[in-house]
């Protein structure tokens, strides 16, 4: 049997980990819960933060964590501009049809990324990417310990503006009955493309957070989008306790996955979960919608 | 009356047989190959797609199983080529029919159904990448042997031929679909599911059908890759490149017809190759124009370019779609 002093980091690197998938996840279970659709690009959008974060931090020298301040308005505003300006106008009404531009969507910006930028790996330096605490039984990472904070942190942000302001309400409204929504005087294709917004404005916060200790090519999303969606679905589409539960979940899985199966194979147990849930629960553990 | 329908594929067919008496140049009927390739690939996509209305993002898991299954059929069991191309289909159905009986079964649609289709993919790509009889990470090689009794040719031609050969099969398969009593149910279906139980229609069972029949199509599509390239490795069989040109095509031609993954195949493939000489062979380049092609295609040609034929003959489907929409969105609203 394995001993506690490889069990224990394991599951609180994988409680970690787990956490910045929740974060990304909150973002595309909102988009979901509001505009019921699954948000293909949503990977794209994360590597396109992610070299924000980057370039702000290699050219202007700016610290990760204050590129916040710039990295999350900038995608917001990207993120409802693509919602307004493409994916509204494609949709033709049709729910398929905002599947296939999404996917469009990431197609384009991850290709003129490795256009641009080729897949070179890039990391950037920060003087506390190395600090560890002493946690007793284990060393734990200041960078990543900040990130499961924060992503706490911004999951309570979330939830006070669903459930506090005016705006929260009106995307709840939309996410419950648009048509209701829209006789009460909502402005519904503005809901629309604030739910895109702040969705893409998750991703943002998540590269902020990820960037210490992470790196970044132009095909990285595609690492956490499926397991964005693997987590979305096991928390329930657009539930944000969820996403939450579910990110830590399979963070979880991954981590120990990796420990029993290797590296290639402890992939696959996300997948397998992934699987199951879309095939036995695929209203998720939290969801109420089918 | 019958034997008209499947004239203008004789004809498509006979044109296009005729193209290596004027084709010489390699770089030609390479293109014309590749264009072939991804007409079979695309029309696989279609009949599940285009014809029952489960949209696939994960196609390249037949893609990708045909080819692993005629090659190592080949290199570990020394089967004949030809007879492991018959076997691969049938794997490719296989994966298909145990796909759909899973998701079909617990009645996953829509985004779901999309979803699922990608997950299989990785999941298949993950097992080639790990496994050692696809020979892993580092892939598969079919030895070099140029006798047509090994489904190798000499020159590109015999290769055009084959490829020909199958995407041929596959218009005569649709073309018949599109004629029978199953077509008609997948349309059904692809309209209103609810609505098509309602009538009596075994929905899963026709699904379940489609998709075995798209499985063994784009697992045909898998195996010529094979053995046109004689390489494989699981980025490629398994990646979500294949998977995206298997919807792109048929989308581009229109979804639903007989013609439109061949049509959407030489236009995309055209504008691929018009804008490589353009560009350079720089990386990505391309897919970022598939991306672009895609969205300009749903927003304005939402039936391709078979509905922009039908639109300029003044037949009323295009009309009658656009007004089922409208009604479909009044309904909704």
């Amino acid at each position: 049997m394995l001993q506690l002093s490889i069990l224990a980091p394991a599951v609180l690197n994988g409680l970690m980990t787990g956490a910045v998938y929740a974060l990304i996840a909150l973002g595309l279970t909102l988009i979901y819960g509001v505009l019921h659709i699954i948000n293909f690009a949503h990977g794209a959008l994360l590597m396109l933060s992610l070299f924000g974060v980057y370039f702000l931090n290699r050219l202007a020298g700016i610290d990760p964590y204050v590129a916040l301040v710039i990295v999350v308005p900038a995608m917001f505003a990207l993120g409802y501009a693509l919602q307004r300006g493409i994916i509204a106008r494609t949709s033709h009404g049709k729910d398929e049809n905002v599947l296939l531009v999404t996917l469009g969507i990431a197609l384009i910006i991850e290709n003129l990324a490795l256009f641009f930028w080729r897949s070179d790996t890039r990391t950037i330096d920060v003087p506390y990417a190395f600090d560890v605490v002493d946690v007793g039984f284990t060393f734990l990472s200041v960078p990543r310990l900040v990130a499961f904070g924060a992503a706490f942190v911004v999951a309570g942000l979330l939830w006070l503006l669903m459930s506090r302001t005016d705006l929260g309400r009106a995307i709840r409204a939309v996410a419950k009955e648009r048509q209701g929504a829209r006789v009460v005087g909502i402005d519904v294709e503005h809901i629309f493309a604030m739910s895109f917004g702040i969705g893409t404005a998750c991703v943002a916060a998540a590269a902020c957070l990820l960037l210490p200790t992470f790196y970044v090519t132009p095909q990285v999303g595609n690492a956490f989008v499926l397991i964005a969606f693997t987590v979305v679905v096991l928390g329930g589409m657009g539930s944000f306790t969820g996403a939450l539960v579910g990110g830590l979940l399979i963070g979880l899985v991954e981590s120990l996955g990796g420990l029993f199966l290797g590296e290639t194979l402890g992939q696959i147990g996300i997948f397998l979960v992934f699987i199951a849930v879309l095939l036995f629960r695929p209203t998720g553990l939290f969801g109420d919608r089918t | 009356m019958r034997a008209q329908r499947y004239l203008p594929i004789a004809l498509v067919t006979g044109g296009l047989a005729l193209l290596p008496l004027v084709v010489t140049s390699n770089f030609l009927l390479n293109f014309l190959i590749l264009t072939l390739l991804f007409a079979l690939l695309g029309q696989a996509w279609n009949i599940l797609g285009g014809f029952a209305g489960q949209f696939s993002f994960g196609h390249a898991v037949f893609f990708g199983s045909g080819a692993y299954a005629t090659a190592t059929l080949q290199i570990h069991l020394g089967v004949n080529p030809w007879v492991a191309m018959v076997l691969a289909l049938a794997v490719g159905g296989l994966v298909g029919a145990m796909i759909g009986a899973l998701s079909f079964r617990f009645r996953l649609r829509g985004s779901y159904f999309a979803l699922i289709t990608l997950a299989f993919a990785e999941v298949f790509r993950i097992i080639a990448h790990t496994a050692d009889f696809t020979g892993g990470g580092s892939g598969i090689l079919i030895p070099l042997d140029l006798r047509p009794a090994n489904l190798q040719f000499e020159d590109k031609a015999g290769f055009y031929y084959l490829v020909l050969a199958l995407t041929a099969g596959s218009l005569v398969i649709t073309r018949a679909l599109q004629d029978s009593r199953l077509g008609a149910w997948m349309l059904a279906i692809r309209e209103n599911e609810d609505s098509a139980r309602a009538l009596g229609i075994d929905s899963f069972r026709v699904k379940l059908v489609a998709i075995t029949l798209s499985g063994a199509m784009a697992a045909a599509a898998g195996v010529f890759y094979a053995q046109y390239f004689l390489y494989l490795d699981p980025g490629i069989a398994y990646g979500v490149g294949y998977s995206v040109e298997a919807l792109l095509v048929p989308i581009i031609g229109g979804m639903g017809t007989v013609f439109g993954p061949l049509i959407g195949s030489f236009v995309l493939h055209g504008v691929d190759e018009a804008t490589r000489g353009l560009t350079g062979d720089a990386p990505g380049l391309n897919l970022a124009l598939y991306g672009a092609l895609l969205i300009v295609m749903l927003r304005f040609l939402p039936a391709g370019l078979m509905g922009l034929a039908a639109q300029v003959k003044g037949i009323g489907h295009q009309r009658r779609t656009r007004q089922a929409h409208r009604l479909k969105e009044a309904g909704d609203a």
